[in-house]
């Protein structure tokens, strides 16, 4: 399947709408409202977690669905610290990302010293986010189910301390926004160094690249662990960003399955289809639920009737017919249409 | 722990366990002819669970007599999603695949969800409450008759991909593809039969399930784990194999329950999981992978 994967440069064209995308999107908090920015700040979460995804299976061909696992265990380690010892998260990031990395150098290590391939490998990244959330669940310190909370206090919402990522909305959404994009430089330059050509090789051709001498186990522990590091760092966001962390919502299948969703449906493996993804699929639901308000105050639909689940069946859906009709994902079809990208050159 | 109580644990999680292989067994037929993961599987589970709710609410028919009714209703519906749809994303790697039915999934339990709001409903059987004693043992008469039931229709499909022309024909495809092909067998209308039939095993122990739990959509994440969990520990693809898994998946949770807490019990079969991923990935009784 090496054409699913591609990886042009942008285009002149191409540059230039990043670039006004950019500005736009830098200008947003000073015109828009509130719910747009946070609306926003969600994509941008969801486009690092997808990036840091994307990673492992994009470029190295692994597939994980327990992705919820590494950003669960670096907003509980940052989150933890910081509720019970006051330690800020400029710090806090440091152990978090670690212990997110081990935590991928676990199922790695696992997975790869066993050489557990494919399916297996994918079964053996969700067990162990299961696993964790269970244990999480009975973990008394981390709050159990009742969920661990991060102080807050009054005036935290006015300023701006990026030490203890305290601050206005807007400061989260810049730190959002940032994360994002540097992710995307990272995972360009990861692309486009030694490191990234080997990742690509074994995904294409494990047994050849093994015999050209690349040590396999250890480029892919390494496509874990940065994986896993930069899921890490979501995570820590995610903890300051809500200031409550339950191991159901943190851990759980629907959150690693969300996760995926976006860089797929932008297209697995290319560099900008995580951030499509999310553009996509973020804003969409939200419409979904504007919509379904919508026709609900205007009484077309009765009011009384019970609706949850309407959502997830129109997003769900969408995702089917993306799968059916756009398998490779939407940037590459976008992207050449709209001329983003300049003619293949890998 | 006494003697009894361990025995108790021991013929719950015994009986639970059929069912739960059963189930188990669905997914297993699947993946061992098609080679595709089903990540729908606790969602069209739970559609036979909510089959034979309504049968039962509307009908007054018990969820044993819906057994037959719930697997024929999702064998048309497996058959149709194979042919319709799965195979058309054959050709396409693992993780859309992945994608596609985890999303397929998502659709259904959200239809579930509006049809049939979020809270947990069950069907109020006659002798929910018999059971019987031989000397301090007790057996809750609904288990016994589920598990009986599921092994049953177990028995059913193991002596159909044995003795029939059709099951020997979908070995061969699982065996042989292009072999398969070779010899003249149909392999798009066998796959359809493959993944109607796995369907159709979701719809019988959906069904059976019902005399052991309430319905409620959010069930289905769960039950598809459990489901992998059953089928790696007893070796995708081996029909035997999910079968004992289910046993020993459904002993070792109720064993679990009594001796740890209640609610680490899912915690001990993922730790079985994991080891057995790592000691013998093939599973119990799975053949060595190539």
């Amino acid at each position: 399947m090496r054409g699913l994967f591609v990886y042009p440069e942008l285009s002149g064209r191409g540059h230039a709408a990043l670039a006004l995308l950019l500005v736009a999107l830098l200008s947003v908090p000073l015109w828009a409202t509130s719910y747009i920015s946070t609306v926003l700040t969600i994509v941008f979460y969801l486009a690092l977690v997808g990036q840091s995804w994307n990673l492992m299976l994009g470029f190295a061909g692994l597939l994980s669905i327990g992705h919820a696992l590494f950003v669960g265990v670096g907003a509980y380690t940052a989150g933890y610290l910081y509720a019970r010892f006051g330690l800020p998260p400029l710090i806090g990031v440091v152990p978090a990302v670690a212990l997110a990395m081990v935590a991928g150098m676990v199922v790695g290590y696992l997975g790869f010293r066993f050489s557990i391939g494919g399916v297996y490998f994918a079964l053996l990244t969700i067990a162990f986010a299961e696993l964790v959330r269970i244990l999480a669940d009975h973990a008394t310190f981390l709050g159990g189910t009742q969920g661990l909370f991060l102080p807050v206090s009054e005036g935290d919402r006015d300023g701006v301390n990026l030490i203890t990522l305290r601050g206005h909305p807007n400061m989260f959404y810049y730190l959002a926004m940032g994360l994002a994009f540097l992710a995307l430089l990272g995972s360009r330059h990861l692309l486009r160094s030694k490191l990234g050509f080997y990742w690509r090789a074994i995904r294409d051709d494990q047994e050849a690249a093994q015999a050209l001498g690349i040590n396999v186990f250890r480029y892919k522990m390494y496509a874990v662990m940065v994986s896993a590091g930069m899921a890490g760092i979501a995570g820590v966001f995610y903890a300051f960003y809500q200031n409550s962390l339950f191991p159901d919502s943190m851990f759980s299948i629907e959150r690693s399955i969300e996760v995926t969703l976006g860089p797929i449906v932008g297209g697995a493996g290319t560099l900008f289809g995580p951030i499509l993804g999310a553009f996509i699929l973020t804003p969409m639901g939200e419409g979904i639920t504007a919509i379904i308000d919508l026709l609900r105050s205007s009484g077309i639909i009765d009011p009384a009737l019970r609706l949850n689940g309407l959502k997830l069946f129109i997003w769900g859906l969408m995702v089917v017919l993306i799968v059916l009709f756009k398998p490779t994902g939407l940037w590459p079809w976008l992207a050449a249409k709209l001329g983003l990208v300049a003619r293949e050159n890998r | 722990m006494d003697f009894w109580t361990l025995t108790n644990a021991v013929t719950t999680g015994l009986l639970t366990g059929l069912v739960y292989g059963l189930s188990a067994l669905g997914l297993s037929v699947i993946f061992g002819v098609i080679r595709i993961v089903n990540f729908a599987h606790g969602e069209i589970m739970v559609v036979g669970m909510f089959f034979a709710l309504v049968m039962f609410r509307w009908l007054g028919i018990d969820p044993l007599v819906s057994v037959p009714l719930a697997g024929g209703v999702l064998f048309l519906f497996g058959f149709a999603l194979q042919k319709f749809i799965i195979a058309r994303v054959a050709y396409l790697p693992d993780h859309m695949q992945f994608l596609l039915l985890a999303a397929i999934g998502i659709v259904i339990v959200s239809a579930l969800l509006l049809v049939f709001g979020p809270d947990p409903q069950g069907a109020q059987i006659s002798y929910a409450f018999d059971s019987y004693a031989i000397g301090e043992l007790i057996v809750d008469k609904s288990r016994l008759y589920a598990a009986a039931a599921a092994l049953v229709v177990g028995a059913l499909l193991l002596g159909f991909f044995r003795y029939t022309l059709t099951g020997k024909s979908i070995r061969a495809c699982a065996d042989n593809l292009e072999g398969a092909r070779v010899v003249g067998l149909n392999v798009e209308v066998l796959y359809a039969l493959t993944f109607g039939i796995g369907a159709a095993c979701l719809g019988a122990a959906g069904s059976i399930l019902l005399l052991l739990t309430e319905a409620h959509p959010y069930l289905a994440p769960g039950y598809t784990l459990l489901a992998f969990i059953i089928v790696i520990v007893g070796g995708l693809g081996s029909m035997a194999g999910a079968l004992v898994g289910g046993i020993l998946i459904g002993v070792s949770e109720a064993v679990a329950a009594i001796v740890l807490e209640p609610s680490l019990k899912a915690a001990f079969s993922f730790g079985l999981l994991i080891l057995v991923l790592l000691l013998r990935p093939q599973g119990l009784l799975g053949a060595p992978v190539r």
